[in-house]
């Protein structure tokens, strides 16, 4: 926590909680033991390991500890479940994903279509919604691995992933889902699902960067990405980042017991923002899918002005820290592929501004913003040469 | 991170001469709202119409956007037409300080936005004999880049009055290249071109006669650099055995030779693959 600014953009990163880095530090001083080892020295480690494996696992609903494999974050997991399913799925070489993914999944998408898969992606609707007839009619004997989001990093739309695993399962393929924005805010039951994967990240749960984890269901066929020692039933070599690991343990923990009440939380402070937002800025338009969207995401657009320009003077007026879809912030020159797959007005489509709160978010911080944020799309408006009559 | 200078920021959170000037004898925009950015430029000549004494401008657009269409007011400001023509885009980074070479394509733009008023003003007053603009554009008026709609006679602009040496720096001074990505190879020629040297060598197309010992290389090069790198990426390998006349004989390694499904798709792709960068005519057999 940094209380120098009002951070507001959660589903990039989260600070690391308190109660999480005092449950690292022991592995960064005291015991540095390898948890491989076999002297009692290295035995807290390999018992905060344990610990942490089953913390995770009763957070996601998994059937045991054993069915996670720590990994370095949500892009390794992703590579790791889509890679091994194209080995272990012999013959098949079909991809079905969606146009919403993250760039961790899409790019290794694209990437593996230079290498001669197929792959399909979902469609959305305006609300960013996908269609299950759509996935059925996609999903073939050919298709090695389906993978689809939880939720959605930029509009916060949750998917139908138990549904979406199903289909695939009926016709042979795995099912991957990257819940990294899931995970810690909404329930998961994976013990009674058709999911075979599942990726996780410990930083958007305040845990650190650097530490995540793949949910494997038990005898799914799995072929390691990073190979070399024993480590983790040998699924994934490479000595254990340990202090990391008891933290995101540490995070899952704190995330089980305090989901429900945080949710309630959440929610009020986002839509304290958003019909703020809606009564006190012209043409405002919020993004996504209100009936199923994570508690915490506030994707809303402003007609005719820039989203950069907006961020700039909002982190100057009030030390706001949130994020634009704009093409100035994308860090390439086109403006985010999830817009652009909702069908966006162009009009609206580079004023589009991401807020994503955090247990650590207060009332206070959502009136700063109400206050900030008004006049400053007023200013830019006034500047711009379109929207006027 | 936002890498601005003072000066830019100063800009951006004041902009100066902000607003439509309704008697102004030159108005000229560019950009538009779809792409991200757009400026229009209005300027109010004196009495004899040979100088600017106001210039005000519209933006939307980012930070460095909206500080390089208050630079321009700024540098124009007082300016005779015959100075104003000199002008380049180099000029507005210049009185910022410095943009970050990511956003260059906002002083680019600043600089077309005068370059429009400029037209506006000849068709209202034929009779006016401008200042040509210092420059001679060359190369013709066609669309290279479809994603931003960015000419060849603009790419060549920004090559000339930057001293641009890489593509990236070309989609950085004019967007050209930054989204598909499809253009990218005609861009390539064009600054081959504008450079004096020939295209580079992978631009060698299928059909372009060669001789035996070229395409020998060729092939040779194309394993090493694309073919086995993509394989080995999945866990397979492939080597070259023999290259006869048309005929290429591979031997699959690794998991690739295990998978019987994949041996079909494979030679088809790495045979795609030749026949795209070598030659139409070959043909890629498999030996055990
Ligand atoms: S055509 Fe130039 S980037 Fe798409």
């Amino acid at each position: 926590m940094n209380d120098d600014v009002i951070y507001v953009d959660n589903n990039a990163t989260t600070c690391i909680a308190p109660e999480v880095l005092q449950a690292m530090q022991p592995f960064l001083t005291r015991y540095y033991g390898n948890p491989s080892s076999i002297y009692p020295f290295s035995g807290p480690a390999a018992e905060a390991m344990r610990q942490a494996r089953e913390a995770l696992a009763e957070l996601i609903g998994a059937d045991g500890p054993d069915e996670l494999i720590f990994t370095s974050g949500g892009s390794e997991s992703n590579n790791a479940a889509i890679l091994s399913a194209l080995q272990t799925q012999i013959g098949r070489r079909k991809i079905l994903s969606s146009v919403v993914e993250h760039p961790a999944v899409l790019n290794l998408c694209r990437s593996l279509q230079k290498r001669g898969y197929q792959v399909d992606y979902l469609s959305v609707d305006s609300r960013g919604r996908i269609d299950l007839d759509e996935a059925k009619a996609l999903i073939s004997e050919e298709t090695a691995i389906v993978s689809l989001m939880a939720a959605n990093n930029e509009i916060g739309n949750i998917y139908p992933i138990y549904e979406l695993a199903e289909l695939a399962h009926a016709k042979g393929a795995l099912f991957h889902s990257d819940a990294v924005q899931s995970v810690g805010k909404v329930p998961l039951h994976l013990r009674d699902s058709q999911i075979d994967f599942l990726s996780i990240s410990g930083h958007k749960l305040h845990a650190p960067k650097g530490i995540g984890a793949l949910y494997r269901k038990r005898f799914v066929p799995f072929k390691p990405l990073i190979i070399g020692g024993h480590q983790e039933h040998g699924l994934r070599a490479g000595t254990e980042n340990v202090a990391a690991i008891a933290g995101l343990g540490e995070a899952a923990r704190m995330a089980m017991s305090d989901m429900a009440e945080e949710a309630i939380q959440l929610r009020r402070l986002r839509d304290r923002l958003e019909s703020g937002l809606l009564s006190s800025c012209p043409d405002p338009k919020v993004n996504g899918d209100p009936s199923s969207r994570l508690p915490n995401t506030c994707n809303i657009s402003f007609k005719y002005v820039e989203g950069e320009a907006i961020l700039l003077r909002l982190y100057l007026a009030a030390k706001v820290c949130a994020s634009s879809g704009s093409a100035c912030t994308t860090g390439s020159l086109e403006p985010s592929h999830v817009l652009r797959a909702i069908g966006l007005d162009y009009k609206a489509l580079h004023g589009s501004i991401r807020f994503s709160f955090s247990r650590y978010n207060t009332e206070a911080d959502v009136d700063t913003i109400l206050q900030a944020l008004p006049p400053i799309i007023k200013d830019l408006r006034e500047l711009s040469p379109f929207g006027r009559q | 991170m936002w890498n601005y200078t003072d000066k830019v920021m100063d800009h951006f959170l004041k902009p100066r001469n902000i607003g439509v000037i309704e008697d102004a004898e030159a108005v000229g925009e560019v950009g538009n709202i779809v792409c991200g950015d757009a400026i229009k430029l209005y300027l109010k000549l004196s009495e004899d119409k040979k100088t600017i004494v106001k210039a005000s401008f519209q933006t939307f657009g980012c930070a460095s956007a909206i500080a390089s269409a208050s630079a321009l007011t700024e540098i124009l400001q007082g300016k005779t037409l015959l100075e104003a023509a000199a002008l380049s885009n180099q000029d507005i980074a210049d009185f910022l300080g410095e943009l970050p070479e990511a956003k260059m394509h906002c002083s680019v733009m600043g600089m077309e936005a005068f370059q429009a008023a400029m037209q506006d003003l000849q068709k209202k007053f034929p009779e006016l004999e401008l200042p040509a603009a210092a420059h001679e554009t060359q190369g013709e008026d066609r669309v290279v880049c479809h994603c931003f709609n960015v000419s060849e006679a603009k790419i060549r602009e920004v090559i000339r009055a930057n001293n641009l040496t890489s593509v990236e720096q070309i989609t950085h001074y004019s967007k050209a290249g930054g989204g598909c990505g499809e253009c990218i190879p005609e861009i390539e020629k064009i600054l081959a071109d504008a450079l004096g040297k020939k295209a580079p060598a992978t631009a060698t197309a299928a059909g372009t006669k060669m001789n035996n010992l070229q395409k020998i290389k060729l092939i040779q090069e194309l394993f090493d650099s694309v073919i086995r790198p993509s394989l080995q990426a999945d866990g397979g390998d492939i080597e070259l055995v023999d290259i006869d006349g048309d005929k290429v004989l591979v031997r699959l390694q690794g998991r690739c030779a295990a998978c019987h499904s994949a041996e079909q798709t494979l030679r088809l792709w790495v045979e795609a693959k030749l026949h795209e960068k070598v030659s139409a005519s070959i043909i890629v057999e498999e030996v055990r």
